[in-house]
């Protein structure tokens, strides 16, 4: 629970069970596949889960750079990115939390600023049990990974 | 199976009612809602909770390898996933004949599972039940959550996370992973623990379990200091179903039945898990998915009752480690001996449990059958097996029968929030009756009635989720049907009005 950290993060949640609830974990799990042979060991980390809980807060300390990513309902584009700042969260009948709301945890916890975080949110539609991610969303997923390749430091230029 | 009919459950003259509709949209795996039929003078006439939960769940199971099964379960729910493994787990060793499984994989197991109740424990106390006690009922939406609570106070919540995360950390190094963990298997464990990563666990003993004792005060303080009239908040006697331990101990890994009385008295004990349909069945009402749990010598009318920490900390004799059974004793010297079955003294027994949890992982830390030896037992095999588990929100049910080809012909669960489904619904009408009958509908008042729901923590948070879904909507109809308001609160907290009323809503009455 404690010692050195890779100062680059991806976070990716979702149920791998439900269609393209998926996505974010796939992501996590194929970045982390191609750093393991392109980035220096310790650079980045990838981790998955569920749901965002209280806790992964704690996975943010000693980051430089977080990266959220997460299936999301309603997009027009492949995938949207937007940094991802501390603000209260009134989720409060459910168990998991906004990333915004996690950020808020962290800096009530450590009493300092989160690392800066970037939430990239993958077109989503179809989330029945038992279901494979759907055909537009491995594609809309493949174009994601581009981008957080960037990101990660993978390759030079972000695609537009 | 006849219907049966209690107060409030159903209006005798629905039709010109006006209806409030409760509505925490969880898109999948978990819809809930509660359904208030009002007259013209606000007056209660209908009241319901309704959950959708499971469904398809076993069929997603049948059909598929057994040994594939305790893995996959854990996708079922991303709040107890290790309480399915293990449910799983445990049915699946009568199937491969591997029952009881060597030591050393039984005390892995319970490693994980008590871990388990940590977290999840700490989870509902510090994120959901906490602010309705530190803040009251009536406080800011914005307020009553983790946030709120860690910005009011900061140490108590700095210790809930840390809870969380030691919890999670046990079932790490137990699992093999921090979800989707793959240590336990039909007939016993693929892994023992890392000496070293034992060590790191072992050595935050003592901080962690300062904060478990400290938890316990807190929820005791808080419970404790209610005002009067929210003592007896959401009292609904049911009798008490529980796993219990040699000599009545409380258990959450693996022992016999036990139903306790609403009054106390012992009605069924030392009842065989493998047995479990000779005691319970479930019943169905036309108004919701979710069936409606049991005992077979009352009947679906009389024989509800109620599980979890309110139920175990009662059902039990005595708790096995020490700091827990204190605080126990002192549970029931608080409420003079008697039976409790006002919902908010669930938040108390919760975080006695979680210290009974700090305890016994601590002990099983200390067990050098961690660490290594045989792993897995095999021996005759057979059809089928039951496994039953206390999961931190009450008794698990796991069913299964797996054909000569290996694989799953017939799946059976029965989840906590089911064994709960009347016990839920007597809570939420008996709020109704107490807070809303005859007043204008306030959002203050909703709460309360979602207070003595997260009271049992029902598992309505749903394994998927994505942006944009809304945490919570009311739907206000007239009497011929038509919606008259609609107010959602979106993921980021807005409360947004005149929105389109969810579609759920509008299949179900």
């Amino acid at each position: 629970m404690s010692g050195p950290v890779a100062p680059l993060l991806v976070f990716g949640w979702g149920n791998p069970s439900r269609g393209d609830d998926a996505l974010g974990p796939l992501l996590a799990e194929q970045l982390a596949e191609r750093a393991r042979w392109q980035l220096p060991a310790g650079r980045l980390e990838c981790l998955t889960d569920f749901q965002l809980q209280v806790e992964h807060a704690l996975d943010m300390v000693g980051r430089e750079r977080v990266l959220f990513v997460d299936a999301a309902l309603g997009l027009q584009t492949p995938f949207e990115v937007r940094n991802v700042v501390p603000a209260p969260g009134v989720s409060f009948t459910t168990h998991a939390l906004a990333p915004e709301a996690l950020l808020q945890v962290y800096r009530d916890l450590q009493r300092i600023e989160p690392p800066p975080c970037t939430l990239l949110a993958i077109r989503a539609q179809r989330f029945e049990l038992g279901e494979a991610p759907g055909e537009q969303a491995l594609a809309d997923l493949a174009l994601a990974v581009d981008w957080a390749m960037a990101w990660a430091g993978l390759t030079e230029e972000i695609p537009a | 199976m006849t219907e049966t009919v209690r107060p409030l459950e159903t209006a005798a003259h629905p039709q010109g009612l006006r209806r409030v509709v409760i509505d925490p949209v969880s898109r999948v795996e978990g819809h809930g809602k509660v359904t208030l039929l009002l007259d013209e003078d606000n007056r209660i006439e209908q009241v319901r909770l309704h959950i959708v939960e499971f469904r398809g769940f076993e069929q997603f199971i049948v059909g598929r390898p057994y040994w594939e099964v305790p893995v996959l379960v854990q996708r079922l729910c991303g709040i107890c996933p290790v309480s399915h493994h293990l449910a799983a787990s445990k049915a699946l060793d009568r199937v491969v004949g591997g029952w009881p499984v060597p030591e050393a994989a039984d005390t892995i197991r319970r490693l994980m599972h008590y871990g388990q109740m940590v977290q999840s424990h700490a989870l509902h106390f510090f994120h959901l039940a906490s602010p309705d006690l530190l803040f009251g009922f009536d406080a800011e939406v914005a307020q009553r959550n983790i946030v709120g609570v860690a910005m009011a106070h900061p140490e108590a919540a700095r210790q809930g996370v840390m809870l969380r995360k030691f919890g999670q950390e046990v079932i790490r190094i137990t699992a093999g992973k921090r979800v989707h963990g793959t240590g336990s298997v039909p007939g016993g464990m693929n892994r023992a623990v890392d000496m070293a990563e034992r060590d790191t666990l072992r050595a935050q003993l003592p901080e962690v379990l300062a904060w478990a004792e400290a938890a316990v005060d807190l929820a005791e303080r808080l419970h404790t200091g209610l005002p009067p009239h929210l003592v007896g908040f959401a009292d609904t006697p049911a009798a008490m179903l529980s796993l219990v331990g040699p000599g009545g101990a409380m258990e959450f890994y693996d022992g016999t039945l036990r139903l306790r009385e609403a009054d106390g008295r012992v009605a069924v004990d030392g009842f065989e898990d493998q047995r479990y349909r000779e005691l319970i069945a479930e019943g169905v009402k036309p108004w919701t998915y979710m069936k409606f749990p049991y005992r077979l010598a009352l009947g679906p009318d009389a024989g509800w009752y109620r599980v979890g920490p309110l139920a175990r900390v009662q059902n039990c004799d005595f708790i096995a480690t020490p700091r827990a059974e204190a605080r126990r004793q002192a549970f029931v010297a608080a409420h003079g001996g008697q039976m409790v079955h006002a919902v908010l003294a669930t938040h108390w027994a919760r975080m006695i449990e979680l210290l009974h949890g700090v305890e016994v992982v601590a002990q099983l830390l200390n067990d050098p059958a961690i660490l290594g030896g045989p792993l897995l037992a095999t021996g005759e095999r057979q059809r089928s097996g039951v496994g039953i588990i206390e999961a931190p929100r009450g008794t698990l049910i796991h069913e299964y029968e797996v054909g000569d080809n290996d694989l799953v012909t017939s799946c059976n669960l029965i989840v906590s929030t089911t064994h709960n489904n009347q016990a839920m619904n007597e809570a939420v009408r008996s709020v109704a009756l107490q807070y809303l009958d005859g007043h204008t509908i306030t959002e203050p008042l909703l709460n309360h009635i979602e207070v003595a729901i997260r009271a049992y923590d029902p598992c309505l948070s749903c394994a998927t989720h994505a942006l944009g879904q809304m945490p919570l909507a009311v739907t206000l109809r007239n009497a011929r049907g038509e919606v008259l308001d609609h107010v959602h609160r979106s993921s980021s907290g807005d409360t947004v009005r005149g929105t389109p009323a969810h579609s759920a809503e509008a299949a179900q009455g």
